[in-house]
């Protein structure tokens, strides 16, 4: 079908960078279809999670991603599968977009040996091949992204490591040691701010004395974007990924987003946020519905190509939720297994 | 009534008692503070509308947001600036949100805290610290919100390491990590917050730290743990006289750094078996230390090798809790084990 160039004079916070990405991003109905259909997967899940948890079929921690798909969905279009990606715990996202199947992600939170960490793992732990999870102690994961960038730049892959935190952990001291190792010895590697406004119940201007996560690594040239809008975060994260592979170090990238949900599934998200606040960011800035609509007015695709999506796309969720329910659990012998390398 | 009484002796001016849960009889003891000591603050991550466990509701609207007030998300830098604040001579009551978050932290507390006074020759010290933090397992907590850690901090000379059974105690207890002059960690059992209830004493008392209780005499075996496990091992001593007639003592330990060595080995000897038991890995747990230093004080006295039901050596697991803790089957096997020994 045609590509569209689309004027997508989006706004762009630079620091320490001369240019920032193009104002102008190019978008193909394949693309957009692509990128539609992967959000709308995650919301999806991410929902019939929400349901899984509220019947007690998935318990202990859960985080949900739903709000926050165009940051997902925008960094997997700009980097190749061989690069690598690292973020917290609000993971099931990723997973999905680094390859993993909602009935692996569903059977995982489940419990099941199905489950894309055998069960073992549960939502916090999720990993892929060139995805290092599902991390569960607040910024702990930031150094591992440096680490995994080291690697690339030793192994002249031209390879590139995306490390992602959030708000809260943009105060952890652990990035800045990690912000100057990757500064120090111009490692490739992608830092991305997940700005959702709130740390847990803690809003940004109560935590943090500069709220410019952008510019938190100093030295390190920094954006910001607005992270509800898919091709904002590709264009960014392409622009990103290019510096890196160019050799020029470290780069920060600040997404400004939301999350639909409470912190995780035992908050229920409104003591600290009004639910104007959440349904005004619904219907004016959802990811989605953005790209939807962005689509139908260009003539790109139709209502029904999107409702016959949507429908493809509730069958897929509701075949893995069987699976993630029907399939057993991990044998007792799991408890003991890959503790050490061989089992003594 | 009176049997209440005499177990309880702080108890026996029958004064004004609540029925409180174990995060109530925290925030009272956290009142109690707030009120009768004026350099006393309390921080940590989101304790200013109450906490995660409601541990800190109601103090900040009445003792103002310079002493109740959160901080960013930064372990390192609540228990770091905690020393600060109390080496400066205020009270300071630091919250880590899980247990299973204090190692970031672990460099400041054991490198820091445990050693300021003995490094300065007495001049400096931080016993005005307190950290508390919610611990133990909850039946979904999975890998990062169900740990034990006391072992880790076992093992490092300056600290005292506490951890209560009940409100009753958590309240006594607490004040008396707040009141000693060395820096406390003071672990919660999460699982017991809503769960433990009794009448609490409204106004302040405390329990002695390093004495360990006596919960229930008995002739036989020897049962020890602290924390949640305590409730574990009475059942156990209920089913071990029912089933087979063997009279089982049963010891809250309390503290757990310095710990009660007399009121322990005491009970060995008398009965010649004991069994440690704890959800921490069993490998370097603090039953371990326990079992070493009865076997070198009570050789001849023990009829049967020391016996420890505790965690495996695992991470705790997601799936698995009920096959991974030590429940009371397992204990109730192990006293088997020892009696026919």
């Amino acid at each position: 079908q045609l590509s569209t160039a689309l004027s997508n004079c989006f706004k762009c916070d630079l620091h320490r960078l001369e240019e920032g990405p193009p104002v102008k991003a190019e978008l193909t109905r394949e693309q957009g279809l692509q990128y539609y259909r992967t959000m709308q997967t995650v919301r999806r899940m991410e929902l019939k999670a929400d349901q899984l948890y509220k019947q007690k079929i998935i318990r202990g921690f859960c985080h949900l991603y739903d709000g926050q798909e165009a940051c997902a969905a925008g960094i997997e279009a700009a980097i190749n599968p061989s690069d690598h990606l690292i973020t917290a715990y609000r993971a099931h996202g990723y997973t999905y977009t680094r390859g993993v199947s909602v009935k692996e992600i569903l059977a995982e939170l489940t419990g099941r040996r199905g489950g894309v960490a055998k069960g073992k793992g549960g939502s916090m732990h999720m990993y892929a091949p060139h995805f290092y999870g599902g991390n569960g102690i607040v910024g702990a994961q930031v150094p591992l992204g440096a680490g995994i960038a080291l690697a690339c730049q030793y192994q002249g892959n031209n390879q590139v490591c995306v490390t992602l935190y959030g708000d809260g952990a943009a105060n952890q001291g652990q990035l800045f040691e990690s912000y100057n190792m990757a500064a120090l010895w111009k490692l490739p590697c992608i830092f991305i701010c997940e700005n959702n406004k709130y740390g847990m119940g803690t809003s940004v201007e109560r935590a943090a004395a500069s709220t410019d996560y952008y510019k938190r690594g100093d030295f390190i040239p920094g954006l910001r974007v607005d992270g509800m809008d898919v091709l904002c975060v590709r264009e960014a994260a392409q622009f990103a990924a290019d510096h890196c592979r160019a050799g020029k170090g470290p780069i920060i990238m600040e997404l400004q987003t939301y999350r639909y949900h409470g912190h995780s599934m035992s908050d229920p998200g409104v003591s600290y946020r009004t639910r104007e606040e959440i349904q005004e960011v619904r219907s004016k800035s959802d990811p989605i519905s953005m790209l939807k609509e962005r689509m139908l007015s260009h003539n790109m695709a139709s209502v029904e190509e999107f409702k016959e999506i949507d429908i493809e796309i509730r069958k897929q969720v509701e075949d893995a939720t069987q699976f993630a329910t029907s399939d057993p659990e991990p044998p007792l012998e799991e408890l003991c297994n890959h503790i050490f390398s061989n089992n003594p | 009534a009176l049997i209440y009484l005499l177990k309880y002796p702080y108890l026996a001016c029958l004064r004004p008692t609540q029925k409180m849960n174990l995060f109530q009889s925290i925030t009272s003891a956290l009142d109690n503070t707030l009120a009768s000591d004026p350099t006393a603050v309390i921080f940590g991550e989101d304790v200013a509308f109450g906490g995660v466990f409601r541990c800190t509701v109601g103090l900040r609207d009445k003792y103002g947001k310079d002493r109740v007030f959160n901080t960013p998300l930064c372990e390192q830098g609540i228990v770091g600036f905690g020393i600060g604040v109390a080496v400066a001579g205020a009270t300071a009551i630091a919250e880590i949100q899980f247990a299973d978050y204090i190692f970031p932290a672990f460099d400041q507390i054991v490198n820091e805290a445990a050693k300021y006074r003995y490094r300065s020759g007495n001049m400096f010290d931080c016993g005005n610290l307190t950290i508390r933090a919610p611990w133990g397992c909850v039946g979904h907590g999975s890998l990062y919100h169900s740990q034990s850690p006391e072992a880790f901090f076992a093992h490092c000379p300056g600290l005292k390491v506490v951890i209560p059974r009940s409100p009753i105690q958590a309240k006594g207890l607490l004040l008396s990590c707040i009141a000693d002059k060395n820096p406390c960690i003071f672990f919660e059992p999460k699982i017991l917050y809503r769960a433990a209830v009794e009448q609490v004493p409204e106004d302040p008392y405390t329990i002695p730290l390093s004495q360990a209780e006596v919960l229930q005499e008995g002739s036989d075996v020897t049962l020890v743990a602290w924390g949640t496990q305590i409730h574990v091992l009475k059942e156990v001593a209920s089913m071990a006289q029912e089933k087979l007639g063997v009279s089982c003592e049963v010891i809250d330990l309390q503290t757990i750094l310095p710990w009660d060595i007399e009121t322990v080995c005491k009970s060995v000897v008398k009965t010649g078996r004991l069994l440690i038991s704890h959800e921490a890995p069993v490998t370097g747990g603090f039953a371990s230390e326990i079992s070493s230093t009865v076997q070198e004080e009570c050789f001849l006295n023990l009829e049967a090798p020391i016996s420890r039901v505790c965690g495996y050596d695992t991470p705790f697991p997601h799936i698995f809790e009920p096959f991974y803790i030590p429940d009371k089957w397992k204990c109730f096997e192990a006293i088997k084990k020892m009696i026919n020994y």
